[in-house]
């Protein structure tokens, strides 16, 4: 009897493990599709011409320099934001916090604001960023939204990487002298720093995509000229006056172009969402190799 | 290693910086309807290159209601709209002191769109639309029989767009003959392109949206022309027929509002004239209705005496040509 039962058990191991490669393959198929049919629309729009231009009434002329600039200057304020917030938040939860009910509301409210739908997001920056802080809608107000936004996985994803830290390790530091603090930014930081970067990237690479918060706090479409550039030659050399600029973003462009009538527009929409996966390959490729350094350094 | 990147990058950026001028300019801000948004990005596109890039034009599309709520607070110098100001809205403008000069600019047509492979509709009255739209329709009116008893027995799949847009605003004004009062178990999108394809791939389909997309997808869908009640006529949306006001009630003007304040400006004045007076080429250009050749002077004049308020009084109206707009006397 059990003989027949064991064939059984194996046969059905096999059938799961059939079930769970076509499942991978379906959604791997779907995504081939759905890229090659971007390529074959919006590859013969892949120019640098398309790069330099800015958005025109005239699809060939159309380009995405103020928006991939603007897409690229948000997400440099949002990592500014959302990293240093989100990893001390991280640690004082997961090192410092005293188990209590407090701490537990802390816990529960961070794990419900990752599952928030973005557009509250956006209405919670309109009504503060924008008008109580008065930023305006620049690059500022942007990249702080999309840094509420990350903050939760940032929190988050810190939190894994740190609790996966052999207790040994911190023993060991306490035993040599060291103070909490000291444990933290010699050994625990810098060993869990491999985790806190794939779930920044992983953060990053959500908001990048991002349209809804940013139209609501008034992200433009049309915007023919880039923001005031971070080097200025008078004295102290630095400028941050971009931060104060008005800007469109990547998704908000290719969101435009989708609904134009002209089929034309929607070719520039294809090519610019290239440029946009491009982006975050990039985003993703360097956090892989940060990690790749960090991890490299750490011999236990 | 490390240090030599990351120097790298710096000098990469340093150049870059310098690359791009660094003067401060004047900006126009625009933001309002997405319907309006193709004819002020050509403006904005041509001003800029008539001045150079020494005037900065930005355009956003936050809506009708949305551009009105920033116009209304002085945020913005135009606000496009695809309906006119509406009480509300004029009320907020009012406690802020705001003031405005209200221009027609263009029109759009809205049209009904079938199936190709619907070969039964010839025409469809205001009467028979309203039958299809109107909220007590809901659940009931399923089927092209209803409409018509000699049409077939198949079912009617109704196509729309969102309910926060000012072109459902607008039907649901001219057919239903309250503003927003429509049913609601009809496929919406904000995105005209959806709306296109579900047409396109359902021969019972039934739909509306501004004339444009008709002209990009012509093999895909069917136009049906649109009796005008004054007339008794059966109409297709063109650019003839929507210029000289025959095909109503569906034909609407689009408009810009612009503060008052910001007329002192002399790049705004500038930017507005510019508008007013490329209008007929460029409104062509980007797939609307140009006005007829006299009513942009007369715009044009009521911009330069600074003619304040809206001609329509805060009150949705219907099938009323641009000229007799023209001629209205204004409140505010």
């Amino acid at each position: 009897m059990w003989e027949y039962k064991g064939r059984l058990s194996k046969y059905l191991d096999k059938l799961f493990m059939i079930f769970g490669l076509l499942l991978c393959l379906t959604g791997l198929a779907v995504i081939t599709i759905l890229l090659i049919d971007l390529f074959i629309d919006g590859s013969p729009r892949l120019t640098l011409k398309f790069l330099i231009s800015y958005p025109s009434r005239s699809p060939e002329k159309a380009g995405i320099l103020s928006a991939w600039v603007g897409s690229f200057l948000v997400m440099f304020v949002t990592v500014f934001a959302a990293i240093p917030v989100g990893v001390a938040a991280g640690i004082y939860l997961e090192e410092y916090a005293p188990k209590n009910w407090v701490t537990d509301i802390m816990e529960i409210n961070i794990a419900n604001l990752s599952g928030v739908p973005s557009v509250i997001f956006g209405l919670l920056a309109l009504g503060v960023f924008v008008y109580m802080l008065g930023l305006g809608e620049s690059i500022l107000t942007g990249g702080l939204t999309l840094a509420l936004l990350v903050l939760p996985i940032v929190i988050m994803s810190t939190r894994e990487a740190i609790r996966a830290i052999p207790q040994a390790i911190r023993e060991a530091s306490y035993a040599c002298g060291a103070t909490r603090w000291q444990t933290v930014r010699w050994h625990v930081l810098p060993y869990s720093m491999g985790g806190i970067l794939t779930g920044v990237i992983i953060g990053l690479s959500r908001a990048i995509g991002e349209t809804a918060p940013l139209v609501t706090i008034g992200a433009l479409t049309f915007i023919a000229f880039l923001p005031s550039p971070p080097i200025s030659t008078e004295f102290p050399f630095i400028s941050f006056r971009w931060l104060l600029d008005q800007f469109t973003v990547m998704p908000v462009q290719i969101f435009n172009w989708v609904s134009r009538p002209q089929k034309e527009f929607h070719l520039n929409a294809a090519a610019a969402s290239i440029i946009l996966l491009l982006m975050t390959l990039i985003m993703n490729g360097f956090a892989i190799y940060l990690r790749y350094r960090f991890r490299r350094k750490i011999r236990w | 290693m490390e240090r030599k990147i990351l120097s790298l990058a710096m000098v990469i950026l340093l150049v870059l910086a310098f690359c791009l001028d660094s003067q401060a300019k004047s900006v126009i801000k625009v933001d309002g309807s997405s319907t309006v948004y193709p004819i002020t990005e050509a403006m904005g596109e041509e001003f800029q290159k008539v001045k150079k890039g020494s005037v900065h034009v930005t355009v956003g599309i936050s809506g009708t209601g949305g551009g009105f709520k920033k116009f209304c607070r002085g945020e913005t110098d135009i606000s496009d709209a695809s309906r006119p100001i509406l009480k509300k809205e004029m009320e907020v403008c009012k406690e802020n002191g705001i003031q405005y000069i209200e221009l027609p600019v263009a029109y759009d047509g809205l049209a009904v769109m079938v199936n190709p492979k619907n070969n039964w509709v010839d025409k469809l009255t205001v009467e028979e639309l309203k039958k299809m739209w109107e909220p007590d329709a809901q659940g009931k009116i399923t089927n092209w029989k209803q409409i018509r008893p000699e049409w077939p027995d198949l079912p009617l799949k109704l196509y729309g767009p969102g309910v926060d847009s000012g072109t459902f605003d607008y039907f649901t004004e001219a057919i239903v003959g309250k503003a927003k009062a429509s049913r609601g178990d009809f496929t919406a999108s904000e995105d005209d392109n959806v709306l296109v394809q579900g047409i396109a791939g359902d021969k019972g389909g039934l739909g509306y949206f501004g004339v444009a997309y008709y002209e990009e997808n012509k093999d895909k869908l069917k136009l049906v022309p649109i009796v005008n009640p004054k007339t008794g006529q059966a109409v297709l949306p063109s650019i003839d027929t929507v210029m000289e006001g025959i095909y109503q009630p569906l034909s609407r003007p689009l408009f810009i509002y612009v503060n008052l304040k910001s007329v002192e400006k002399p790049e705004v004045r500038e930017f507005v004239e510019f508008y007013l007076k490329n209008a007929p080429k460029l409104v062509k250009e980007v797939g609307y209705i140009p006005l007829p050749e006299k009513a942009y002077p007369m715009a044009l004049e009521r911009f330069t005496k600074k003619e304040l308020g809206t001609v329509f009084g805060g009150e949705p109206e219907v099938g009323l040509k641009v000229e007799e707009l023209l001629k209205k006397e204004a409140k505010h």
